[in-house]
């Protein structure tokens, strides 16, 4: 089959692999109809996250058709199904709890040493996400291998076209659970962060939420133009100081919850130092997280601080002393996707959701490169890119 | 930057909490670990009794045969390709919670270990624990050989707990290993 493989920084190429097959009892093997680059999957095209090795195949946000099922798996061949990122088994302490980013045992236990010694404990499986986290093919790809089918994949009805619900997989949950985690009350104004695909169904789920009024900060003229669309008001932080403009629109009081969706800068997990916690188990790399500490300093005293960012290491100069003396809540997480999915899906089916008008670019997956390559360099026009394996 | 390493692993003194490279044993490497894992101590116990199930998830264990007395014979994969036969025998069990062997003199590799099962007092499944002790291949540059291959003790009860627990668990052990690579891809329960 065809398959978006990493051979290395800012290089991946579309070549032919061999078709994934049945390995254990409840898997299932999709055939793939559409898939999405995600912004995360340029750390990986920036070679920022340690654990890649060439060939690997790339992709977690993917939908698409059951071509075959394991002994054990609850789906049918021809069921149209939505795969979210995070893979987990559905029996362990965490799966219970409903905190499937948390599964216990989808990481294979010759992978998650790394993991373990970097975070006291073992992270979960993710598709195509380095073998930090497994080392499972991804799904920008024709076809894809989905372990524990019976727990993850949500059907879905023939009749809704895929653009609309292929969200489902990755950014659309995680911009719910990152409103849930604001604990948004009657009469908020929340102040997000970054307006990427991440930040604008933030915003949305803020909305659906209860949020009184959205400030959406970002640069990109394009992103912030989308959040606008969305019922945000916008702020530009290369024109306007971020704190003081967010002062006046509150009257002093300060945004009641602060989102920071943008997480780690490019510097992102510093390979090295990674590598090297796994060796010494005492260094991580330093995350650059400016953004977190403006959240933290943004935020009205007693609000919320939610961060579905994602971040990797260690933070330097938190602000902690603001965080505590003005009595701050962080959550934060990688999403639980399972646990919204249903909830999700009727949204979209009742029409009170647009998952598409972000979309900027649908690619043949042939073309996936260069869908990379204009995400990473020209993100104010590309704004999400949809591929499509033909 | 302060240059002080930071802990991230917590300081336990426990020895049954930890996951220690020299932890008082007779021989040169040994560990103890510990998982919970959420099924009924009998069922664990049950299938740890027999150790011909031990293949299934005990990565470098080809082949397990049971003889009288409590005594068994275990095929293992050693480093660079060879293989060993360890003979053991059951010295202490007490049903249900514990289980201790020993090698016996024809074994190519003085070991010893325990196991042993706890009910979670707060209701949340199993606690297992495990001590595995060994005198690695050929002294010393064996453990070097060993480490290369992540087969030391603590890497090696980590990795087979978490297998255990994963296949007690979810009813499979999870790889991203194509069949062909998979560690016993037949084995299904």
């Amino acid at each position: 089959m065809r398959a978006l493989t990493w051979h290395g920084k800012h290089n991946v190429q579309v070549d032919t692999v061999p078709d994934p097959q049945i390995v254990n009892p409840r898997d299932a093997i999709i055939k793939v109809t559409s898939t999405a680059i995600c912004g995360s999957d340029l750390h990986l095209y920036d070679s920022m996250i340690p654990g890649m090795s060439n060939g690997d195949i790339l992709g977690h946000e993917f939908m698409g058709v059951v071509e075959e099922v394991g002994p054990r798996s609850t789906l049918k061949v021809g069921q149209r199904v939505v795969v979210p990122f995070v893979i987990a088994c559905g029996s362990c302490f965490f799966c219970g709890k409903q905190q499937y980013s948390a599964c216990d045992n989808s990481n294979p236990a010759d992978k998650s040493d790394a993991s373990e010694i970097a975070y006291g404990y073992p992270m979960s499986g993710l598709f195509g996400y380095s073998h930090m986290t497994g080392g499972y093919a991804g799904g920008q790809a024709e076809y894809v291998r989905v372990p524990y089918s019976d727990i993850g994949p949500l059907v879905v009805p023939d009749g809704v076209e895929d653009d609309k619900v292929l969200f489902l997989t990755d950014i659309f949950p995680t911009g719910w659970m990152a409103a849930e985690n604001a604990e948004i009350e009657p009469g908020d104004t929340v102040a997000v962060w970054g307006c990427g695909p991440v930040g604008l169904f933030t915003i949305k789920s803020c909305f659906l939420q209860g949020a009184a009024r959205v400030i959406a900060i970002d640069h990109l003229p394009r992103r912030l133009e989308l959040a606008k669309k969305n019922g945000a008001e916008v702020l530009n932080y290369h024109e306007v100081k971020v704190r003081e403009a967010l002062m006046e629109m509150t009257a002093g009081i300060g945004p009641d919850a602060c989102i920071d969706a943008v997480g780690m800068e490019a510097h992102g997990f510093s390979p090295d130092n990674i590598i090297d916690a796994v060796k010494q188990e005492t260094k991580l790399g330093t995350d650059r997280q400016h953004v977190l500490r403006e959240t933290i300093m943004a935020c009205r005293k007693g609000g919320r601080v939610s961060v579905p960012g994602v971040y990797g290491g260690i933070g330097d100069k938190l602000p902690i002393g603001a965080f505590m003396q003005k009595g701050l809540t962080i959550r934060t997480g990688q999403t639980h996707v399972q646990k919204y999915l249903p909830h999700l899906l009727d949204l979209i089916l009742e029409g009170r959701i647009d998952t598409t008008d972000l979309i900027s670019h649908r690619l043949p997956l042939e073309q996936a490169a260069e869908g990379y390559r204009n995400f990473h360099d020209n993100p104010d026009e590309w704004t999400k890119v949809v591929l499509k394996p033909q | 930057m302060s240059e002080q390493p930071m802990s991230t692993d917590a300081e336990v003194e426990s020895t049954a909490f930890t996951d220690k490279d020299r932890v008082e044993g007779e021989h040169e490497a040994a560990s103890v670990r510990a998982v919970l894992i959420n099924r009924p101590r009998q069922e664990l116990y049950d299938f740890w009794r027999d150790f011909r199930n031990l293949p299934a998830f005990m990565e470098n264990v080809k082949s397990v045969e049971i003889m009288e007395s409590g005594r068994s014979s275990w095929i293992v994969a050693g480093p660079a390709g060879a293989d060993f036969e360890l003979v053991s025998e059951i010295t202490e069990e007490r049903p249900g919670e514990y289980i201790a062997w020993r090698s016996l003199e024809e074994s190519d590799i003085d070991h010893e270990g325990w196991i042993e099962f706890r009910d979670n007092p707060f209701g949340r499944g199993t606690e297992v624990r495990v001590f595995i002790s060994y005198d690695p291949p050929a002294g010393p540059v064996g453990k070097v050989v060993a480490k290369v291959l992540q087969r030391e003790p603590r890497i090696q009860a980590r990795r087979e707990l978490r297998r255990f627990k994963q296949l007690m668990e979810t009813g499979e052990i999870p790889t991203s290993k194509a069949p062909d690579a998979a560690p016993r891809a037949d084995r299904h329960l």
